[in-house]
């Protein structure tokens, strides 16, 4: 296992919205995790990541193993591309972007500043982040926003090629990425039941 | 009452029980005491042979100058609890003593100013502790600033315990900075265990009634205030349900 | 660490006015306060240590909110704190980076400042030596202020408001070493009291600072 997610709870704006979420992701594994707006998806992420409190459950996972991209991509407008990979490259302690230039066909733009890319672009390159981090697991949040249909194919092979060198992929997105492999876990069934009215005036919430 | 038990009060729902029953004690015992106290003190003592009947103001200056600083006080302690124990009633109770601290910041400000200007022939000096004070005053108006800034609860508590933490070790060197910077006017502290030397005790017995009755109003105040934040907070909580639900 | 720093200097550099911004603002107020209080040379070299040591610290606040705020909005500030640097890194090499893009250029252009508000002559060395020791102090301390109003819309006037009590001992020590030296007495006293406040600071307030971000990016 590289991600095991067990009886999480979450909450946003103070009030619970997820509970009881267990997952678990192998080596070359993929899960999209699917459920309608407003659910918990991005909060869940976040928590998975570390950048939230999650109210209950454990998250364990090899140290330094994951990486996280949430909807906006950290993108420095006034660097080039290379710039601004080359930035994440060192925070992590890799080398080389060139593979991440390459399955994101960003070579030609390479040394163009990052304020004169298109939104699709732009996303490419923050998804391009993913592979100079070298970390084994992925937590992405709506990935394929203001991406075209190519640019999905695109991602879905990154994915693809990451799954095939022993990586794992937790993705949360409403769309069809054809990525045939990847597991689906609707979160439906985890929606937190509010508090009973007992509970509520114990501790508000 | 054992440590542990205290923690039980930490429950919003105990905690709003426990003070529907000491809340009406609390708030007479401060408006006997402190009528006690000011009309004791105001009427029945004898003018200072140098200072005249002005000294009298001195049951308002000095109680509320030391609330105003007990207050924070109290504010340090119970960010602390909330940092350490995370209970909401702590975080909220800190919420309430501020605005009354920074009300009695005004009051011994703006009595010391009265008083100073028949004694010193100016409002202000800019003498260590009328400066202090303006900047206890200035760290009251930032501490309240961000609690209404932030839109959630419990970050508005984290954020605003770390300033009170942050602020209370600035607050304490600010403090020396400006007894350095200027020595001043202000005469030495009148309280001291060795009160033979500061206030004479037809002055001094009168003036702790006074005290007295601060902290009680102090305490019935923060009493009412966290009461008040407690229902704000579940009204909050509860319309937060609805729209869940919706 | 190294990179986020060569990082956020670069930006400083390509985008403009992160050196300029600060300097032209303390020149501004330097410029303004003969026209405030008059122009006669003796009045000017009293108040001189302390409107420059004043100017330095607005120009200084001025550009506090952009700490954090633009790697907030890009979202940078996420995936920093999920990177391998710890939080406490990252505050102090921001807090470095605002230091070196404002504070330094102050600390370079003060002398020239005091020529123009008449700046006794012992005194320029240590103006420059009173703001060189307090100056990052400031930056700590203002990065602390930015780290908590960080996710706020309209957090400028707030982080006005919670920095500059924060500010008094700094100024009060920094103003006595530049006022003492410009009047020829022995500054060494609030010159140890300030070194201390700036290493008390540097050495404790990233831990503050740093967890105040972890709760606002939650």
């Amino acid at each position: 296992m590289v991600l095991r997610v067990t009886d999480m709870g979450v909450a946003r704006g103070g009030v619970p919205v997820l509970d009881g979420v267990s997952l678990a992701l192998g080596p070359g594994e993929a899960l999209v995790l699917r459920g309608p707006n407003g659910i918990g998806k991005t909060t869940l992420l976040r928590a998975v990541a570390g950048l939230q409190q999650a109210l209950s459950g454990d998250v364990e996972a090899a140290p330094e193993g994951l990486v996280y991209a949430g909807h906006a991509d950290g993108i420095k407008a006034a660097l080039t591309v290379t710039e601004n990979l080359t930035f994440w490259a060192q925070v992590f302690g890799t080398q080389g972007i060139s593979r991440a230039l390459e399955a994101f066909r960003l070579g030609p733009l390479a040394h163009r500043q990052a304020g004169a890319l298109s939104a699709g672009q732009k996303r490419r390159l923050g998804l391009a982040r993913l592979l100079v981090t070298g970390r084994p697991v992925w937590l992405l949040d709506e990935p394929t926003v203001s991406l075209d249909t190519e640019a999905v194919a695109m991602f879905a092979g990154a994915v693809r090629g990451h799954l095939a060198q022993g990586g794992a992929a937790l993705i949360a997105t409403h769309i069809d990425l054809g990525l045939s492999e990847a597991r689906i876990l609707d979160l439906g069934p985890y929606r937190a039941a509010p508090l009973a009215a007992d509970d509520f005036d114990g501790v508000f919430l | 009452m054992s440590l542990n038990a205290l923690w039980e009060y930490a429950n919003p729902k105990k905690f709003i029980e426990t003070t529907d029953r000491v809340l009406p004690w609390i708030a007479w015992g401060s408006a006997i005491t402190l009528a006690a106290g000011l009309v004791w003190g105001f009427f029945f003592t004898p003018d200072d042979y140098k200072q005249g009947s002005t000294v009298k103001i001195i049951y308002l200056h000095v109680p509320s100058a030391l609330m105003a600083i007990n207050a924070w006080l109290m504010m340090l302690v119970t960010s602390l609890v909330w940092i350490v124990r995370r209970h909401h009633v702590s975080a909220l109770a800190a919420r309430a003593a501020a605005p009354v601290g920074m009300v009695m910041t005004l009051i011994a400000l703006a009595t010391g100013a009265l008083w100073g200007q028949p004694m010193w022939g100016t409002w202000w000096a800019w003498d260590p502790r009328l400066t202090s004070f303006l900047i206890l005053f200035l760290f009251y108006l930032g501490y309240i600033a961000l609690w209404e800034a932030i839109e959630n609860d419990d970050t508005a508590a984290d954020l605003t315990s770390i300033l009170c933490l942050v602020g209370s070790v600035f607050a304490l060197l600010s403090r020396y900075a400006v007894n350095f910077w200027n020595q001043g006017l202000h005469q030495g502290a009148s309280l001291s265990l060795d009160k033979e030397e500061n206030v004479a005790d037809v002055f001094w017995y009168p003036l702790l009634v006074a005290m007295a009755g601060f902290v009680l109003l102090f305490v019935a105040l923060v009493l009412v205030r966290t009461r008040t934040e407690i229902r704000a907070r579940r009204m909050r909580a509860l319309e937060a349900r609805e729209r869940m639900q919706a | 660490m190294i990179a986020l720093l060569a990082r956020d200097m670069r930006l400083a550099v390509r985008a403009g006015g992160g050196f300029g911004l600060g300097l032209a603002f303390f020149l501004i107020v330097v410029v303004l306060v003969p026209f405030g209080v008059g122009p006669q040379s003796a009045l000017l070299s009293k108040i001189a240590p302390g409107i420059l040591w004043l100017g330095a610290l607005l120009a200084c606040l001025l550009s506090l909110d952009r700490i954090f705020a633009l790697d907030h909005e890009d979202g940078s500030l996420d995936l920093l704190a999920t990177s391998p640097l710890p939080m406490e890194g990252i505050v102090s090499v921001k807090a470095l980076a605002h230091w070196l893009t404002t504070g330094l250029p102050l600390v370079l252009a003060a002398p020239v400042l005091g020529v123009l508000l008449n700046l006794p002559g012992p005194g320029f060395g240590w103006l420059v030596l009173s703001l060189a020791l307090g100056t990052p102090a400031l930056s700590v301390i203002g990065t602390f202020g930015a780290a908590l109003t960080v996710g706020l819309k309209r957090g400028g006037l707030l982080l006005s408001l919670l920095v500059l009590p924060l500010y008094v001992p700094t100024l009060i020590f920094g103003a006595e070493v530049a006022r003492r030296g410009a009047e020829g007495m022995a500054p060494g006293t609030p010159l140890a009291l300030l070194a201390g406040i700036t290493c008390g600071t540097i050495a404790l307030l990233p831990f503050a600072s740093a967890a105040v971000l972890k709760v606002n990016l939650r």
